[in-house]
């Protein structure tokens, strides 16, 4: 772990030493946590690293990486004996921390580094706090014995064109860091890293998947309204001007989402992305999209709430919001995909859902995988296909052409999806509103009309629950039969694989059900799984245990036990083994989690 | 009659055969007219226009019109005609809606159209009250004024669209009267053919809920200092100009915008009807299109993004795979 001051780096060093270990074949997990601050405030970064993929986070520092006082007084009571603390003597005092005995205490004077860096290179030493980053890297890598040369690549991909001036800079602040950590010092430290043959892997977060994913679906234009933690994909998309992806930045999340539908009636693959309180404002768009049927693709990286709630942090508390948000019933299609394979194919499959049921489609993502940094297989394209939906014929459309013009944009057919035109096509002119309205599109209050209008449109969501293959509604993992089936969504999934085969070595054999497809829900195939099931066990990121709860309204299943955490911080691996040991011994109905700073 | 014979369109061309539910004798007639007597005039394939409303009286005229139509939500009318217009700039875009929708829950939207200048035209049915609802004050009516419909005199003093429009940014300003068709229908004409934001204020009466400026009172004849003249006068007619001629020349440019500030702020019983500012500068598409360089020669909508035979996606990842690959 590493941490500091907001806006000091702490990003930075962890994402350098993250890339170094990747770059040496090893699989890394990057958790970040951090206020709503712009700068100051204390943040903070777990890099886990491991020879063999890894989901998740632990809760036990293995080696603590500071650079002032706070970090060090907050974190230093997490090193496990076994682990080590770099600290700056100049500013940390080491009798004030709570630092387990037997843990190493590696003292950096980061200023007698710099001090050096200064006059080897001539540059201005006020200006070398940048390379602190580079000294707790360099020191961390020499206790983990990981050659530096894995630091200096990274540091040449990170810092081109004119960042590059940086790079020797850094190099010499790396080596006189590696060097000052004392050698016996080295030894004594047990977790050494061995650099791993390995596949190539892309590093990544969340946003940056879900931005791919939804480049590769050929979304042509996305909006949004900056909001924590959803940002990122946008700007990663603005970004990319070579994809022809059009990024507006909308006044309100009211405009974003209205943007976005307005573009998709046009015909382009449109869609819009924001955190819990945007959604708030994107209802009322959300079921007018219902009600005129436009495909729009909406992704909501959950986030604390209520209200502002936690802005930096994670929460899955917004599925029943999800579920319900807009007055009214209409269709809509929601995905809860749990890490970033996910992300991208889900932000791949949301646009070929959204036009093939014409209706609007939410990925609930949330803060940890959004912002969290992982290094996975690179993502499987060759399956990737595009369907576009039923669009109206050139026949109907020129019959329409030669029969005044207009066209029955909602025309009642039986799986309830009627073949849409495009404006600017000639024989295809309808009207919309949000007004009940008839095949053309015209406001009708008739009782009869409404009847079937609305039957219509609802009936679309059997069509999808039909045609959506099993494989995108849920997945199992573990073994069966099993002491436990733990039934999760969305990020804790990471946590849960992790815990997996920590439980078995502990004689706990679990299986565990994702729930990817949220809605239509499926419940006949999670009823048939849960069937007979040993000590079934929810776990969720929020208070009220929502998907245990939309279980037993689909299908009457009660789940016994639950986990739960509503602190903002993920579930680490760690709690995760230590809830299903409890459940398991004790049968506790509810463990609440609260691990994490 | 044959698909593609050459036929001129005529007004009720325009005009689908929905039956209209607003009062007799409600401006919003004089609009819907003026609106598909200018579409004629331009002689706009129908196909190629997008109509867009928001909520209330007047945002039922899309379903008058037989082009293609959209009423969406209360307050929303811009941000909607925007993203279409956005996504495939070949089509004509207009905006119609009530003074309560753009400058009451939509007043947000409103200013940052401006902002955007983005090329459509907005026309605003503007009659000071909320028809719809029985004609509670609109963000358009003046403090102390008390319409039959209100039971106390409206406390908040009336915004001024004009002057709203022009800090906003707004590149096309004007004002018009729903009864005085040829204005009307030649203003609406210049919205559409202004390249970029451009607002029409259409003065409306409400016959049901607003006694006050009604038809009769907008034709009244007013006393002046050269003795009686009509209420409502062109700007032209007084030599007033507000077209800026040269964009790049600060100095005019600043003259005009106060001209129109002023004119917008005129007091007196005599209401002045016309284009208070024009500006050509270049629109959001025009800059958006120049960061996204395929763009310039195509729209999002026409971009391909699919192998038409295999369905497989076409867009590559490959350069962008390489940044992120350890």
């Amino acid at each position: 772990m590493i941490g500091g001051p907001q806006g000091s780096g702490v990003d930075s060093s962890a994402t350098l030493f993250a890339k170094a270990c990747a770059e040496a074949g090893l699989w890394i997990y990057g958790r970040r946590e951090y206020h709503s601050n712009i700068m100051g405030e204390h943040s903070y970064f777990n890099v886990r690293v491991s020879d063999e993929p890894i989901h998740s986070h632990v809760d036990p520092i293995h080696l603590l990486a500071t650079f002032e006082p706070t970090t060090a007084q907050i974190h230093a009571a997490d090193v496990v004996a076994s682990g080590a603390l770099i600290y700056d003597p100049s500013s940390t005092k080491l009798e004030a921390l709570q630092l387990a005995k037997g843990a190493l205490a590696i003292p950096i004077v980061y200023g007698d580094i710099l001090q050096k860096v200064a006059a080897e290179t001539g540059a201005d030493y006020s200006k070398l706090a940048i390379v602190r980053n580079a000294v707790a890297v360099a020191a961390s890598m020499a206790l983990l014995k990981l050659d530096l040369k894995y630091l200096f690549q990274t540091l040449e991909e990170m810092f081109t064109g004119r960042k590059a001036k940086a790079v020797p800079l850094n190099v010499a602040a790396a080596k006189h860091a590696f060097a000052a950590v004392p050698p016996d010092m080295i030894e004594r430290f047990p977790y050494h890293l061995k650099p791993v043959a390995n596949t190539p892997r892309l590093m990544l977060t969340g946003t940056t998947a879900t931005a791919l994913g939804k480049l590769k679906a050929g979304c042509r234009f996305q909006t949004y309204y900056p909001i924590t933690p959803a940002s990122d994909e946008s700007v990663y998309l603005e970004g990319r001007p070579e994809y022809g992806a059009l990024v507006v930045q909308a006044e309100d999340e009211i405009a974003a989402i209205l943007m976005a539908i307005s573009a998709s009636i046009t015909g382009v693959r449109a869609s819009t992305s924001t955190s819990g309180p945007g959604l708030c404002l994107m209802t009322e768009g959300l079921g007018w999209a219902g009600m005129n049927e436009v495909p729009v693709v909406i992704v909501n990286y959950q986030r604390g709430g209520p209200a502002t709630g936690l802005p930096t942090r994670s929460e899955q508390g917004d599925l029943k919001f999800a579920l319900s948000a807009a007055h009214g019933e209409f269709p809509r299609i929601v995905l809860a995909p749990a890490d970033p394979t996910e992300y991208f194919e889900d932000a791949f499959e949301a646009f070929n859902d959204a036009e093939r049921y014409q209706t609007p489609v939410i990925i609930l993502g949330d803060k940890t995988v959004a912002n969290n940094t992982e290094t996975v297989l690179p993502f499987k394209e060759e399956h990737l296909q595009i369907h576009r939906g039923e669009r109206a014929s050139d026949a109907a459309l020129a019959a329409a052409a030669a029969n005044g013009g207009q066209f029955p944009r909602f025309a009642l057919t039986e799986s309830g999806v009627s073949p849409r035109p495009i404006p600017g096509q000639r024989g295809g002119l309808f009207w919309m509103s949000g007004d009940e309205h008839d095949a053309l599109g015209h406001i009708s209050e008739d009782p009869e009309n409404r009847l079937v209008m609305h039957d219509k449109r609802m009936r679309k969501l059997t069509l999808a629950a039909r045609e959506i293959p099993l494989a995108r509604k849920l997945h199992v993992y573990g073994d069966d039969p099993a002491d436990a089936t733990i039934v999760s969504w969305g990020s804790p999934k990471g946590a849960i694989l992790d815990a997996l085969p920590v439980l078995k070595e502990q004689g706990i054999r679990c299986r565990f059900i994702q729930v990817h497809l949220m809605w239509p829900f499926p419940g006949k195939e999670l009823e048939s799984l849960l069937k007979g099931a040993k000590r079934v066990i929810d776990v969720e990121m929020n208070y009220s245990g929502q998907l245990a709860s939309l279980i037993r309204q689909e299908t009457g299943f009660a789940i016994p036990h639950k986990v739960l955490k509503w602190t903002g911080r993920p579930i680490s691996e760690t709690e995760m083994v230590e809830a299903v040991t409890e459940i398991v011994k004790t049968s506790a109905p509810q463990v609440v989690l609260r691990r994490g700073r | 009659m044959a698909v593609n014979a050459p036929v001129a369109l005529k007004p009720a061309d325009y005009k689908t055969d929905v039956h209209s539910d607003w009062c007799p004798g409600c401006g919003d007639f004089g609009i819907l007219n003026a609106i598909t007597m200018a579409l004629a005039e331009m002689q706009l394939p129908p196909w190629e226009v997008l109509l867009f409303s928001g909520v209330g009286c007047s945002s039922k005229t899309p379903h008058f019109v037989k082009t293609y139509g959209v009423h969406t939500l209360h307050g929303r009318v811009v941000p909607f005609a925007l993203g279409a217009k956005l996504a495939n700039p070949k089509l004509h875009v207009l905006a119609v809606g009530g003074d309560g929708d753009g400058y009451g829950i939509g007043a947000g939207h409103f200013v940052h159209a401006g902002r955007r200048n983005v090329d459509l035209a907005y026309i605003v049915f503007d009659n000071e009250v909320y028809g719809l609802t029985k004609g509670q004050a609109s963000p358009t009516l003046g403090r102390g004024q008390k319409p039959k419909s209100l039971p106390l005199p409206n406390l908040n003093e009336g915004v001024n669209p004009i002057a709203l429009a022009l800090s906003a940014g707004y590149t096309f300003i004007a004002r018009s009267y729903a009864f005085d068709l040829p204005h009307l229908k030649t203003t609406i004409r210049q919205a559409v053919e202004h390249k970029g934001m451009a607002l029409v204020d259409v003065l409306q009466p409400c016959p049901t809920y607003n006694d006050l400026h009604n038809r009769e009172w907008f034709s009244q004849m007013v006393e002046t200092p050269q003795g009686p003249k009509p209420r409502t006068y062109k700007l032209e007619d007084i030599g007033y100009n507000g077209r800026v001629q040269n964009p790049d020349d600060a100095k005019e440019v600043d003259a005009k915008r106060q001209a129109a500030f002023e004119m917008a702020h005129r007091k007196g019983d005599r209401v002045p009807l016309g284009v208070f500012y024009q500006i050509q500068l270049p629109t959001f598409e025009e800059r958006l299109a120049a960061n996204i360089p395929v763009l310039k020669d195509s729209t999002a909508v026409s971009l391909a993004i699919e192998d038409p035979a295999t369905h497989r996606p076409i867009t590559d990842l490959t350069h962008t795979y390489r940044e992120l690959l350890v």
